[in-house]
């Protein structure tokens, strides 16, 4: 029955930093599920993040984490992994910290198919700095910097990590938990990079800037707008319009990274 | 009579009370600012509200 | 057994000596003119089962070679000024994460782009100063090719020992010339690893200050789990704001080289017991200054030349001794003054402190270096 979240958590950490109605919280939970169904012996499991408020999340998790500087989170990951490839490394930040100051790192750690996992929390928004606009922010919609509404294009994490050769790609949101986990899990277990784009709310910052009346409006929004990859070839453009696609979106199997490092190794000791 | 106890860790709830909205049964009501179990013996373990809860605040045991 | 000898560029003198040192790993980005350091240890480093990765800009470089240095790999990156400028954010990560790692910096000409191909010294403040926020720093300065060798070693256990980056910078005539060396055996340098942790996994903290100056760091994956960040932080390495937390942390990771100065000092001194006009240069320009000494003893001048083989921390006492002793101090180096700060500082007006500069990408000549002398006498 009720989930034993507590012998992942550290010790005393608890509540955490985030607002009332946050969605990293469902989203740590369900990390917490993917290690636990994945049996990661936390030892050897690496959790590395940038910086913002998504990623705070490493410091509360009884693991070798990594609090690194602002958009870093798949370098610093990328240097641990090579170095001790026995490790699981799981990344996860949010969506201005990976898509812009971090963008680099994070079509580069796609292209090089390490075997990592990044949970990328994307609420549309800097929260931690007072809601800036970030590349995934919605044009037209409001934050602190766009106050006549967001001039900028925007950019679709999970279509940027499949261009950039991520080998499993993933969609889901705060609202379904169940998904967060089941998905998180696949990409654990997928040997290359795995990307787990979830869609979140930030009342405090996005919300109540752009019409959301509350947390749970947000919520129901991601709720209803969700439809699954499986079923959008029944659906017509028109239908599709204003929605986004949850669950599986790309997977391939293509070389590892450090597989083909072990490679060079043995050419280098031939 | 339902075969569920839930356990509110109210140290930790923040009020965002999406367990309240997304409770299927309506067995949680909004206490000003935390989460009151308000009709217990209506919950069906559906677990809504321990996956949705992002603070680690409510908890769903067997009876 | 004759040891083994072999004419080597800077660059390649200093793959050699990572190597020696016990170095596993190198993340870089391609930069002139440091880049025959990676093509070195991309050849030599899977041999023995390490890893190099180039990676796709200088900052992933930086980053990559922290997180390597977590698992416990001795690990370098190598680069020249504009690169270094994009790592500064991340030294200051490893200073106040106190992550052991090596920088070489292969200083070329100019702000900005520059003069990628000539020669320069002017990131010397910047090995100090570069990175914002308090914090310590150590930077060697190699005048020759058998001492970039040994230097890197040096580096290496220097960043272990006292648990943070380490700096190595020789301008790009030192880098790209090439020497005789010869490679010391295995055993003959002294290698200095991480103190591995005391305490048991359950209690391990990573910044425990009661555990010494310098608390031993753990490595990822070898049972201990632990918390690293680049927020200030307590003791069990988790963010706080407590201001005798932050006050302690701060003071201690500037006063652990600060502390240890002497031990980390190293200079080499040229006829400078009897010196009465002294030459205060480093890396390529200390040989010219050398060439300068000797020929004006050879005119009866009473010169010297004191060589900064540590720059950070700053020799200031010696420095300082040297400034009541002498007339007067030439400060040589290839921008348009730096170091001569440090110098007029440490002198404290015991003596006149005059810079002979030069930023055209040629090298600081020896007649310059005469002539300045002569002036000043």
């Amino acid at each position: 029955m009720a989930y034993d979240y507590d012998k992942s958590i550290r010790p005393g950490k608890l509540p955490h930093i985030w607002c009332p109605g946050c969605g990293h919280g469902i989203v740590m939970k369900g990390l917490i599920r993917a290690m636990d169904t994945c049996g990661l012996d936390r030892k050897n499991t690496a959790i590395v993040s940038g910086i913002g408020c998504a990623s705070r999340l490493p410091g509360y998790l009884d693991a070798c984490t990594l609090h690194t500087a602002h958009g870093r989170a798949a370098a610093f990951a990328t240097g641990v992994k090579m170095a001790k490839p026995e490790m699981t490394v799981i990344c996860c930040g949010g969506d201005g910290d990976g898509t812009a100051i971090g963008g680099n790192h994070f079509i580069h750690a796609c292209r090089r198919n390490i075997d990592m996992t990044y949970v990328i929390m994307n609420n549309f928004i800097y929260g931690m700095t007072g809601g800036q606009f970030s590349p995934c922010t919605p044009t037209g919609a409001k934050a602190s910097t766009t106050p006549y509404g967001n001039p900028d294009p925007v950019f679709d994490i999970s279509k940027l990590a499949i261009g950039a050769g991520a080998t499993f790609v993933a969609r889901t949101t705060a609202a379904h938990p169940r998904e967060i986990d089941k998905l998180i899990t696949m990409g654990i277990k997928h040997k290359g990079m795995a990307i787990i784009e979830v869609l979140d709310d930030c009342p405090t910052t996005y919300g109540r800037r752009n019409k959301f009346r509350s947390v749970v409006d947000m919520m129901k929004h991601l709720k209803a707008n969700a439809v699954p990859a499986v079923a959008a070839s029944k659906l017509t453009a028109e239908q599709l319009q204003g929605k986004f696609l949850t669950g599986i979106l790309f997977q391939e199997e293509r070389p590892e990274y450090c597989a083909q490092y072990a490679e060079v190794i043995k050419k280098a000791q031939a | 009579m339902s075969s569920a106890r839930l356990e509110v860790i109210e140290r930790n709830c923040k009020g965002c009370s999406i367990c309240v909205e997304f409770c299927p049964k309506n067995v949680l009501e909004m206490d000003v600012f935390l989460v009151k179990v308000a009709r217990p013996e209506d919950c069906i373990k559906c677990m809504q509200c321990e996956l949705l809860c992002p603070d680690f605040a409510i908890k769903v045991h067997d009876a | 057994m004759a040891k083994k000898v072999a004419l080597l560029q800077g660059n390649q003198a200093c793959a050699a000596g990572a190597m020696y040192a016990g170095c596993t790993f190198f993340a870089g980005y391609p930069i002139t003119p440091s880049t025959e350091v990676a093509e070195e240890l991309s050849i030599s480093l899977p041999t023995i089962g390490g890893k190099f990765i180039q990676m796709e800009d200088e900052i992933a470089a930086m980053a990559a070679v922290i997180g390597a240095s977590l698992t416990g790999a001795k690990s370098i990156t190598a680069t020249s000024g504009p690169g270094v400028s994009l790592k500064q954010e991340l030294i200051g990560y490893a200073c106040i994460a106190e992550v052991p790692c090596v920088i070489i910096n292969v200083m070329r000409g100019g702000p900005s782009t520059g003069m990628p191909t000539g020669p320069g010294q002017s990131d010397v403040m910047q090995a100090m100063w570069g990175t914002h926020g308090d914090h310590a720093a150590i930077a060697l300065v190699p005048s020759s090719v058998q001492e970039i060798f040994t230097e890197t070693v040096r580096a290496f256990n220097l960043a272990e020992k006292y648990r943070m980056p380490v700096q190595v910078l020789f301008d790009e005539i030192v880098g790209h010339m090439r020497e005789r060396i010869v490679f010391p055996e295995p055993g003959e340098l002294e290698i200095i690893n991480r103190a591995a942790p005391t305490d048991p996994p359950e209690t391990y903290k990573p910044y425990d200050a009661t555990k010494g100056q310098v608390p031993p760091l753990a490595s990822f994956g070898s049972g201990y789990k632990f918390h690293v960040t680049g927020l200030n932080k307590a003791a069990d390495g988790f963010p706080t704001t407590k201001a005798e937390y932050v006050d302690a942390e701060e003071r201690r990771q500037v006063n652990k080289v600060n502390d240890h100065a002497a031990a980390i000092e190293s200079n080499e001194e040229y006829l400078t017991e009897d010196a009465e006009v002294l030459v205060w240069a480093y890396g390529s320009t200390a040989r010219s200054a050398r060439y300068a000494v000797n020929e004006l003893r050879k005119e009866g001048i009473k010169a010297g030349l004191f060589r900064p083989i540590t720059l950070w921390p700053f020799p200031a006492k010696r420095t300082a001794e040297l400034a009541k002793q002498c007339k007067a101090i030439v400060v040589s180096e290839m921008n348009l003054g730096q170091m001569i700060h440090e110098v007029e500082r440490a002198a404290k007006g015991n003596c006149t402190v005059v810079g002979e500069f030069r930023v055209d990408g040629e090298p600081i000549n020896p007649g310059q270096i005469a002539a300045k002398v002569k002036e000043v006498m």
